[in-house]
């Protein structure tokens, strides 16, 4: 199939206007369904965020009776961090950006599967449905985002929220799956005449290697949530000691799955913060080729690193020696995206619009989360990190100031394209400071509780861990009140009535996206481009 | 805005230096009859004291590498300061074009790898010191349970009690709230004790952060996890891995005691057993508790607000 040939398809019906129903519910755009995408995840992380607020209000002081029962606790936890990782991060990421602009930068007219791709998203929306009744109903599912047997087991959760939290993860997994498809397809088969793979942007390059790593995750996931619900209702033992079954093999099992999953939150970052850097610095990517075979080699490795989620668990000594060895390594790839994004800078005219400071945001606090990384990689000093929260204080600094800044950067970066308006820049910069100085509160004294020995999961503490937490929970508000000047932001965007030029950033963004007018129209390209 | 950038990026790195600067120097923390506790500090930014060798190993490895990641982010923040500074567009209005630089890209991925290779070699002896149990004096059987701990003493016939915490209402001076338990785990100071671990429900984890030891207590499986307790004093630790409702509510109470008095509280302990009766709670913690109701009761406090602050006084 000839990319001109879908181009030409899709022109009959140039001046098509479909009603609010068919383009939004029975959508095979990718541009719309992209923007579905996006709308959800911003619900989702409302929620999500809504969530962490409830928790940081009850931390805030020692015996608090905002939560006082131990179950809603931690299905406030399970839910928060399912939210965050299911429904935020990755639509975000993935649906979101990947679906407006991988097609775009790549030339093509559309994904290659538009139909897959509305299926894939409404999969999605039915797993939301089914996260939140995993929340709600009964007791919740007090399990952890991890989901470890025997607590998820029908003993302890007895209840039938924790069968919703996990067909909710069957369906965010086949719809992972299939989004996973449709780039894989779209990305080796569509790209227009010239774009050979060493010509790609490394946004697409990001979606290639994340899809290959959802490709080959979440069947893990979805043989061991399989099992686990055949345990809980069908009285299998996979996981059941009383039966000759075992949880670390839940624990392989899920880890398997769960670091690449890291990768797959990370990954697309790196390709959007890429992007942003090069364009206000006004100059191509340091090292192009070094970027991408990282970003290959971060792939590669993120599969043989898991059991170091396991070194207190059922592990032994060898193995805690090889997968820490394995884990080290990772550092190294990782560095040269760091060092290769400086490199760009260095030497450009750059200038600090919003998306280029969530990007050098972005740079600075996930090099912090990737230090704390390399120490929680050593097997030795995990004995003592291990689930207090140094741990929550690393994993927030690569994902809430991570992935979360490289959304920010890349939804300031491509509203316009996607919109049409700009958005108000001083706002914008106050939203920066303020979610900035936010999160760097609320979870850089994390370190210190989690060196002091306070284990996570916890709604209430021993009296003297009382004063870091009571600074992380007024950071949390911070960062829970900047979310008020972005939803001014929106509104500001949603009401704006000005043109925007083509490249409205000018000489440094590259990509094909910037050759189409603000807002991309829903038939991307008249001509296919021809890249040199 | 352009300058705020600077300072406010400056600060964090001052502060990434600054934990890793941080030195255990607090003095150690002493109860009531001058019997050492080590449970954590208000505003602690560092680790609890160490209280056995491993923990000592850990405490160092964890500064040796803390030192070496502050090189890492400070020079990181250093240059992303002065692109800002110095390619900033007012000042440089033209960007250069330049992508490739074969030395430099070489440099910037060998290096980082020989770093790692700094940090792995010195790690892999806190790795296998963990994982040596020889020469063990005693063992003492670990169990979780939804929600105490269980502790039996295979050596000692009997000796198997469960240690459920001090409800917040009930604690009394010389106690913390959250932490202390009606009957803590008694071992000898300065002797090597193997912990054999394990659950009878669902996970948990046995953590005690001054003793350097965590382990998960699995359903089905045995784990092992050893310390040597370096002087005779009371440490606190609490489970570590999601187990339920009261996950929160599961801490772990050990009194260390000079080798004689431990033979005695044993010799005791076995006697009580063979009665059917709960092994004694030492006369460690009796002390204590007297001793600070004294103090309390002079100070005019109450009781349960002396208790909850007594190691925050004591810790400075």
């Amino acid at each position: 199939m000839s990319a001109t040939a879908l181009h030409d398809a899709h022109g009959e019906h140039a001046h098509h206007q479909p009603g609010f129903f068919r383009r939004w519910v029975m959508s095979t755009n990718h541009k719309d369904i992209g923007t579905l995408y996006i709308t959800w995840a911003v619900i989702a992380a409302i929620e999500g965020g809504v969530l962490s607020m409830i928790m940081r209000a009850q931390l805030a002081h020692p015996n608090n009776t905002l939560v006082t029962s131990g179950q809603a606790w931690n299905a406030i936890v399970t839910a928060h961090g399912l939210l965050m990782i299911f429904f935020f991060v990755m639509p975000a990421l993935i649906g979101g950006f990947g679906n407006w602009m991988v097609p775009m930068m790549i030339g093509a007219p559309d994904m290659a599967f538009p139909r897959l791709n509305n299926m894939s998203f409404w999969f999605l929306f039915m797993a939301f449905i089914f996260v939140n009744l995993g929340l709600l109903v009964g007791a919740g599912s007090g399990v952890g985002w991890t989901l470890y047997p025997p607590l998820s087991d029908i003993t302890y959760q007895p209840g039938v929220a924790t069968d919703f939290t996990l067909f909710s993860l069957h369906l965010a997994g086949i719809s992972s799956l299939l989004g996973a498809i449709n780039f894989i397809a779209t990305i080796l088969n569509m790209r227009a005449p010239g774009m050979t793979m060493h010509k790609m942007p490394l946004f697409v390059w990001s979606m290639l290697v994340t899809a290959f790593l959802l490709l080959l995750a979440i069947p893990v996931l979805a043989g061991a949530i399989t099992m686990l619900i055949m345990d809980r209702n069908f009285g299998t033992s996979f996981f059941e000691p009383a039966g000759g079954g075992d949880p670390v093999l839940f624990q392989h099992l899920f880890w398997f799955f769960g670091h690449p999953e890291v990768y797959i939150m990370i990954l697309p970052a790196f390709g959007v913060i890429s992007h942003v850097v090069s364009t206000f610095s006004k100059k191509p990517i340091f090292g192009y080729l070094g970027m991408v075979y990282a970003m290959v080699a971060i792939g590669f490795v993120g599969f043989v690193v898991w059991a170091h989620h396991m070194f207190v668990s059922g592990i032994s000594v060898d193995s805690k020696v090889y997968f820490e060895a394995a884990t080290l390594v990772i550092a190294v790839p990782t560095g040269v995206k760091v060092f290769s994004w400086i490199a760009t800078m260095w030497g450009g005219s750059i200038e600090l619009k919003t998306p280029m400071i969530w990007a050098i945001g972005f740079i600075f606090m996930f090099v912090m989360g990737g230090a704390t990384g390399v120490v929680l990689a050593n097997a030795g000093l995990d004995t003592e990190l291990h689930n207090t929260y140094f741990v929550i204080a690393h994993f927030h600094y690569v994902l809430s100031m991570g992935s979360v800044f490289a959304i920010f950067a890349g939804f300031y970066y491509w509203i316009g394209k996607m919109y049409g308006q700009p958005y108000p820049e001083a706002a914008a910069k106050l939203h920066f400071w303020m979610f900035f100085i936010g999160v760097n509160l609320t979870f850089f004294p994390q370190h210190f509780l989690g060196l002091a020995g306070m284990p996570r999961r916890y709604p209430d503490y021993p009296v003297a861990f009382a004063g870091w937490n009571y600074v992380s929970s007024v950071g949390a508000m911070i960062s829970g009140l900047s979310t008020l000047v972005f939803f001014y932001i929106l509104f500001k965007i949603f009401t704006g009535r000005q043109t925007l030029a083509a490249n409205y950033w000018g000489e440094g963004a590259t990509t094909l996206e910037w050759t189409v007018p603000s807002p991309a129209p829903h038939h991307t390209f008249e001509d296919v481009p021809v890249i040199r | 805005m352009k300058r705020s950038n600077q300072y406010l990026f400056m600060g964090l790195i001052g502060l990434a230096v600054a934990i890793a600067a941080t030195q255990p120097a607090l003095a150690d923390a002493k109860n009531a009859v001058g019997f050492p506790v080590h449970a954590p500090r208000p505003w602690e930014w560092w680790f609890q004291p160490a209280g056995s060798p491993i923990q000592k190993s850990i405490d160092w490895l964890m500064q040796f590498v803390l030192w070496i990641m502050a090189g890492v982010v400070g020079l990181v923040g250093v240059l992303l300061v002065t692109v800002m500074v110095r390619f900033r567009a007012s000042k440089n209005p033209v960007a250069s074009t330049t992508t490739h630089n074969t030395l430099i890209e070489v440099i910037w991925t060998v290096v980082p790898a020989l770093l790692l290779i700094v940090i792995f070699v010195p790690s892999l002896n806190l790795i296998y010191e963990q994982s040596n149990y020889k020469h063990a004096y005693m063992t003492v059987k670990v169990t979780g349970h939804q929600w105490y701990w269980e502790y039996d003493y295979p050596t000692a016939k009997g000796v198997d009690f469960t240690s459920y915490p001090v409800p917040d209402n009930q604690i009394k001076p010389g106690q913390i709230a959250r932490l202390s338990v009606d009957h803590p785990l008694v071992v000898p100071a300065n002797e090597k004790i193997v912990f054999k671990i394990t659950s009878a429900d669902v996970l948990h984890s046995f953590f005690i952060p001054s003793l350097g030891v965590q382990r998960y207590a699995i359903p089905g499986q045995y784990w092992r996890q050893w310390t040597q307790i370096d002087a005779p004093g009371v440490y606190y630790g609490e489970c570590n891995q999601i187990c339920g409702m009261n996950h929160d509510n599961m801490p772990i109470e050990i009194v260390a005691l000079p080798m004689k008095e431990f033979q005695a509280w044993l010799a005791e302990a076995k006697a009580d057993a063979a009665q059917g009766n709960v092994p004694p709670v030492h006369k460690y913690e009796v002390l204590a508790m007297k001793a600070a109701a004294q103090k309390a009761a002079s100070a005019g406090n109450t009781g349960i607000a002396l208790a909850s602050a007594a190691p925050a006084e004591t810790a400075r």
